[in-house]
């Protein structure tokens, strides 16, 4: 059992590691560049001068996939970082205070909650104006409570332990404990929650980008190239499952990373299991 | 029993509320006068004014508020900017695609997910235990509107056995109708079924090493009587839990693969009515999905409590 879960956590992290290289590389290097037109061979095959083929511009479908994958982590870093930024110290702070602040902030990540994310994401995106910048934002808000609630679980656990309790007897301040006690065990937690919501918000950025709201063309983002194939989809079928396959590829590597930390780092869920 | 129903009821009326206050701000910041929009830039300024007077635009926004509030109560959802019809209206015609789509979706998830998820818990460790749920990890990845995509590849472009989008509308019959919805629901069902079947796996998994569930093996029960009749029942809860969450996913799904499928539903309307800005169907829209995510959460709490007992105990001490 503990060579499978080990597995996780190699294939996850090899599948996210593609991806990544990718992206890296698409930013000093890609076959073509991912927005040159090329007329003369439109809807091209796959072949030798073109890995991948070419879309209904002429544009070579591996230069952006590589591209795609840029602008889609760069959404996915900035929407879960502020939501961890912001959800994290909520969080903390809720549990440590009890009372009105806890009750308040609770009650207002349940209200987000009612709000279908994508949903909710595609009106503010639709409001500010479609974009990379407010895919982030609109991303980013759905994951303030997501962080908030794991933050605010896992410091009441960690609260109630005795070390806690014996800093507290030596004087520190409630800051001071959350910081340097309660945070660090916790983090374990945190990481995996993270590498979670990675996971959901590639989807959601693909799912913004592919109605059109989130990265702008001429800048290529997988969503938007799922949408363009499927203009095309009798001619050129193999281009609606490219991007769409990159998209499967780096949940799965973040979803079997999460699964991999979660049972390297709580070994406890994983015996229940 | 009756208290804990009176605390959750209005516990449920004051989220729906603020719900509806959350829409209503967030819209207010809404750039753009829906007055000058319909007119057009050219319109002079008193014609703008006696619009926004009809309209109701001039009043104060705590009072617009409150009609807004009284009116949904009501079941008058106002008037659209653009079609100059009764959003209600415009609502009913387009709740007849997007809820049976979701009903179908949800039933295929359900359907898909609990055998699939008793098989898997039932062969623990085995091989047939390993495939399941290495396929719900790889469906867990899956986007639906890729699915959605994949679908069309498969059963229009390759097999032509169902259409690649749109809806024939239910006056073409049922049957028909509810072929064009099959291949969205599928989209929208798979990556759900795979969640799914794996908190049915686990939740088995629990109630299988119970001690009633060894009292009836004990007794001379065949292990699959056990299975379905003692341990199932007892890990629906979680999973009745995770199903009621999913509704509010799905209603997400559905505004993305409505477009894959080009379906005129709720999703598609609501693309439309921002693209316009027509506010007020926006508003209407959002709080309407929003309402039905509360009530839906609502009932699995309910259902939670009738359930298990226990809930109850614990949350009216």
């Amino acid at each position: 059992m503990t060579a499978w879960r080990g597995r996780n956590l190699l294939i996850g992290g090899f599948l996210t590691a593609i991806i990544l290289v990718m992206a890296l590389t698409s930013l000093v290097w890609t076959p073509y560049a991912p927005t040159k037109m090329d007329f003369l061979h439109k809807l091209a095959s796959p072949s030798p001068t073109h890995f991948l083929g070419t879309d209904a511009f002429g544009r070579d479908v591996m230069s952006m996939l590589m591209a795609g994958a840029t602008s889609s982590l760069a959404v996915t870093l900035v929407a879960v970082s502020l939501g961890a930024a912001i959800g994290i110290p909520l969080g903390a702070i809720a549990a440590a205070q009890g009372g009105w602040v806890d009750s308040l902030v609770m009650r207002a990540a349940d209200l987000t909650f009612a709000f279908p994310a994508l949903l909710t994401a595609v009106m503010i995106t639709a409001l500010l104006g479609p974009g990379a910048t407010n895919a982030m934002l609109a991303i980013g808000i759905f994951n303030i409570p997501v962080f908030a609630r794991v933050t605010r679980g896992a410091t009441l656990a960690v609260l109630g332990l005795d070390f806690v309790m014996a800093a507290r007897a030596t004087g520190r301040p409630e800051g001071s404990i959350l910081w340097h006690h309660v945070l660090p065990n916790i983090v374990s937690v945190l990481l995996v929650q993270t590498t979670i919501q990675f996971a959901l918000a590639i989807v959601a950025d693909a799912g913004l980008s592919y109605v059109g709201l989130g990265t702008q063309p001429p800048f290529p983002s997988w969503g938007r190239m799922l949408n363009d194939a499927q203009t095309f989809i009798y001619r050129a079928p193999m281009l609606a499952v490219y991007p769409g396959a990159a998209i499967t590829l780096t949940v799965l590597g973040l979803n079997l990373m999460g699964d991999g930390l979660r049972d390297l780092l709580d070994p406890r869920l994983s015996r229940q299991r | 029993m009756n208290g804990f129903l009176a605390k959750r009821l209005v516990a449920l009326v004051l989220t729906l509320l603020a719900a509806s206050l959350v829409v209503f701000l967030v819209l207010e910041v809404l750039p753009g006068d829906p007055a000058s929009l319909i007119l057009g830039t050219s319109a002079r300024e008193d014609t703008l004014a006696a619009l926004r007077h009809q309209m109701g635009l001039d009043r104060p926004v705590w009072l617009r508020y409150l009609s807004w509030v009284y009116g949904l109560v009501k079941g008058d959802f106002g008037t659209s900017y653009t079609y100059n019809v009764p959003v209600a209206e415009l609502i009913g015609e387009r709740v007849v695609v997007s809820l049976p789509l979701a009903i179908m979706a949800i039933l295929l998830s359900t359907l898909i997910a609990i055998p699939t998820g008793v098989m898997a818990a039932a062969r623990r460790g085995k091989a047939a235990d390993t495939t399941l749920m290495g396929a719900s990890q790889l469906g867990m990845a899956l986007p639906n509107f890729w699915l959605g995509i994949l679908l069309i590849l498969l059963f229009s472009v390759t097999l032509h056995w169902l259409p690649a989008g749109g809806f024939a509308g239910w006056d073409a019959g049922v049957g028909r109708a509810l072929a064009t919805l099959l291949l969205p629901a599928l989209a929208l069902a798979l990556p759900q079924a795979a969640i799914l079947a794996r908190v049915t796996r686990s939740a088995v998994l629990e109630t299988l090493g119970q001690d009633y569930v060894r009292t009836a093996l004990a007794k001379g029960l065949t292990g699959t009587v056990a299975l379905w009749r003692h341990a199932l029942p007892n890990a629906l809860i979680p999973v009745v839990t995770i199903i009621g969450l999913q509704f509010s996913f799905l209603l997400a799904g559905t505004v993305i693969i409505e477009n894959v499928f080009t379906l005129p539903g709720l999703g598609r309307l609501v693309f439309q009515a921002i693209e316009q800005r027509d506010l007020i169907v926006v508003e209407d829209l959002v709080v309407l999905l929003a309402g039905s995510v509360i009530v839906v959460n609502f009932a699995v709490d309910m259902l939670y409590a009738v359930l298990d007992p226990r809930v109850r105990l614990d949350g009216a001490t």
